[in-house]
């Protein structure tokens, strides 16, 4: 029996388990659409932008560890992805993304939304294919969720041209790929993990370290495991969040250009430091030469790539982090030796926690307009309020105070954009994610310069009625950017302001900022409600609590000029943080 | 720094050259030459890259090439015995009574004479990139035209028959 190439893809998701699409439709996937109206264990999500779709999907893969789809049309729907699948790339994310593309006798001619999608999209995908055979369709999409969501996961885009869509074919789906390349490995040297485990034993400074491969392997257990039975202190990547519980007693938060005090001071004092899913990113090592000078390293990653790319390494191990972790603790044990070190982590962990405020020059400065919220007390509030959200985050500020002060407890409960650092990723993202996990709520962690760049996505959210909860830590600045004006450019804050001088300060109109959000919200048909002082903080959370119909836009309107406290100065190795009350 | 020869396996799919050139100029490496032809496995291609850098450089391409879905295999040929050859064509301005001296020098080098015109003659040259650079700075100011094939190389004896060989010498994707 013969059917369609769109049939034969409807099929195929279904086969590989697919429950959502977010998608966006254009001229030459209208027949894919049609094959989707008809199809009801299939939810078809209308974003408003492709970009918007990509990133949706990216969330509901990272929340759930399921394979996340998307459909864009060609030419600009095609191009509008380019963005979401460098997010999802970076950050190792399974998503599969089908594109249309125009009939295949009009490739090459300049046709009427045309694009090379391949050729665009190639450095920013795992692997991608233009399918120009109908018979190899069915092959290639069996591929594409196969190389997606196995090894280092991340995204597969398949370009569809339109008449492939139509014309009739095989109707079957293979069950096995066949790719001579490709076989990741998941098991670890055996023999490297034995000199693993008895770099372990010697240490008497040990630390682990944990990245986004910990959640992706579904690590978790095996991490909490390792740092009870050996009780080496433990930090993480911004990626590695949720990878084990913040209130561990070991857990001293996240390394790098902002992480906590605890966490800078212990690698850079540690003599062993065991990296696993990690790929000592520049934000997370600080100046390399600075990184961990009294530390051997063992690094366990999935992806040979990344091993000893960017520090010296003693015991690589490639593999899969679960299946290493697991093999790793049934070698190890305590060290009794430990407790001097474990009590000196724990005292930077007690004395220096992150703090979020002006800069003492700043705060004295005649002209700085009266204190607002401070966002490190708004975002507890918000941990206690939702104690077990998943929490996505934009880009910049919102990032690094969500990333410090939100309990994380849980994988898979923080979701942001950690190596593209895309803003405009978080909004959509946590549309995907609430998709994902109905059974959770999700709150947006969100600044008013990021929301703005895909504020479009709450017209899905109020048409899919989801309770998504977004928390705008509004300081009128694209504030990241002006931290670093402030530190390093004498306060010129060139091209970071957002609100007209009117909104600013205590001026005409202070107070609600610029553009109105709650009014936004309301135009949307979302619920929009404003925050000034810390009562109001805790009574709109607990609205937001309630509505559970549809999204909720909260204005918080923080200090103009709040901080991300610690901060290592660019180019600094990681113990030269600056902290709220260390510079002058 | 030196120079690196790989020698690579991959499926002949579309755009392959693309991901690899691809790759090799988006990451910022040097490629010194880049050489594909088929070889007899069905569908698969040859292709000798030789590329400048330090060893942790030329470990980092090695890996990053294994990412390549459609990359079978990586082989360093650096530091192995090998053969290895180029091909040159050279069009050489040479008047009609002086094409003498220059067939001497050809049979030295043991270049092959394929085309004599009024006013120039077409020598083709094989050999390692050294015996071709050392022809090429004598003949220099005489010289009209130089295409050069790019190194091919292969290790020397007994190996898997190319369609075969699954194993990967450098880890995995």
């Amino acid at each position: 029996m013969t059917i369609s190439g769109s049939a034969l893809i409807i099929k195929a998701l279904k086969e590989e388990g697919v429950d959502t699409v977010f998608g966006f439709p254009g001229g030459v996937v209208i027949p894919l659409f049609d094959a989707l109206y008809d199809e009801k264990d299939i939810r078809l999500v209308l974003t408003r932008h492709e970009q918007g779709a990509v990133h949706a999907a990216d969330g509901y893969a990272r929340a759930t560890g399921k394979t996340g789809v998307c459909i864009v049309t060609s030419g600009p729907g095609a191009t509008n992805t380019v963005t979401g699948l460098a997010t999802a790339n970076f950050d190792s994310v399974p998503v599969v993304c089908l594109s249309g593309q125009v009939p295949r006798n009009m490739i090459g001619n300049d046709a009427f939304q045309e694009a090379d999608t391949v050729g665009l999209t190639r450095p920013v995908t795992k692997h991608n294919y233009i399918v120009l055979d109908r018979e190899e369709l069915g092959p290639r999409i069996k591929e594409a969720f196969h190389i997606a969501s196995t090894g280092r996961p991340g995204p597969v885009l398949v370009d569809i041209p339109k008449d492939v869509l139509v014309s009739q074919g095989t109707g079957s789906y293979p069950r096995q790929v066949n790719l001579l390349g490709y076989n990741p490995v998941s098991k670890g040297h055996s023999g490297q993990i034995k000199r693993a485990a008895a770099a372990c034993a010697r240490a008497k400074k040990p630390l682990l370290f944990i990245g986004g491969g910990i959640p992706i392997a579904g690590a978790a257990e095996e991490v909490k495991i390792f740092a009870d039975k050996t009780g080496f202190p433990v930090i993480s990547s911004l990626m590695g969040i949720g990878g084990i519980s913040c209130r561990h007693p070991l857990y001293l938060g996240m390394l790098g250009m902002h992480g906590t005090y605890a966490a800078n001071m212990a690698v850079s004092e540690c003599d062993l430091l065991v990296g696993v899913g990690v790929r000592f990113d520049d934000r997370a090592t600080g100046e390399l030469d600075k990184f961990a000078p009294e530390a051997r390293i063992i690094h366990i990653d999935i992806d040979p790539a990344t091993i000893a790319r960017n520090v010296p390494v003693e015991i690589p191990i490639v593999g899969d982090a679960k299946t290493i972790l697991q093999e790793l603790n049934t070698r190890i044990e305590k060290t009794a030796a430990l407790k001097p070190w474990q009590d000196k982590v724990k005292k930077w962990k007690q004395n220096f926690p992150p703090t979020c405020g002006l800069s003492p020059d700043v705060a004295a400065d005649q002209e700085s307009p009266p204190a607002r919220l401070d966002p490190g007390e708004v975002l507890t509030e918000v941990g206690r309020i939702f104690p077990d959200a998943v929490v996505t985050s934009e880009v910049g500020q919102n990032q690094m105070w969500a990333a410090l002060f939100y309990p994380f407890r849980e994988p898979r409960t923080w979701i942001t954009s950690g190596g593209l650092g895309t803003m405009g990723y978080g909004f959509p993202a946590a549309l995907g994610a609430q998709i994902g996990r109905p059974d959770l709520r999700v709150v947006a962690v969100s600044g008013d310069g990021s929301l703005q760049m895909n504020i479009q996505e709450l017209a899905t959210a109020v048409q899919e009625s989801l309770p998504v909860v977004v928390a705008i830590l509004n300081n009128g600045y694209l504030g990241m950017v002006r931290q670093w004006q402030e530190m390093f450019y004498r306060r010129r804050y060139s091209g970071t302001r957002l609100m007209p001088d009117a909104s600013y300060g205590t001026g005409e109109g202070s107070g609600i900022g610029y553009p109105d959000f709650v009014k936004i919200a309301e135009a949307y048909g979302a619920l929009g409600l404003r925050a000034r002082t810390m009562a109001e903080v805790k009574q709109v959370l607990l609205q937001a609590r309630e509505n559970k119909s549809g999204p909720t836009i909260i204005d918080f309107q923080i200090n103009y000029e709040a901080n991300v406290w610690p901060m290592v100065p660019p180019g600094a190795g990681l113990t030269e943080m600056v902290l709220e009350d260390s510079h002058e | 720094m030196n120079n690196n020869v790989l020698s690579l396996l991959v499926k002949n799919h579309q755009g392959v050259l693309a991901r690899i050139s691809g790759l090799l100029s988006g990451r910022g490496y040097n490629v010194e030459s880049f050489t594909a032809g088929p070889t007899t496995g069905e569908g698969l291609t040859r292709i000798t890259l030789v590329c400048r850098g330090d060893d942790t450089f030329i470990d980092q391409v090695k890996k990053q090439l294994h990412k390549i879905i459609d990359v079978i295999k990586v082989v360093d040929l650096t530091d192995r015995p090998t053969v290895s050859r180029e091909l040159a064509l050279i069009k050489v301005a040479v008047k009609p009574g002086e094409r003498g001296e220059l067939f001497q020098i050809a049979d030295v080098f043991g270049a092959a004479i394929k085309d004599v015109g009024i006013d120039s003659v077409i020598l083709e040259l094989t050999g390692d990139s050294s015996k071709i650079d050392d022809m090429v700075l004598l003949l220099d100011r005489s010289i009209l035209e130089l295409a050069r094939s790019g190194l091919v190389s292969m290790e020397r004896g007994r190996k898997n028959k190319d369609k075969n060989n699954r194993r990967m010498e450098n880890g995995n994707n």
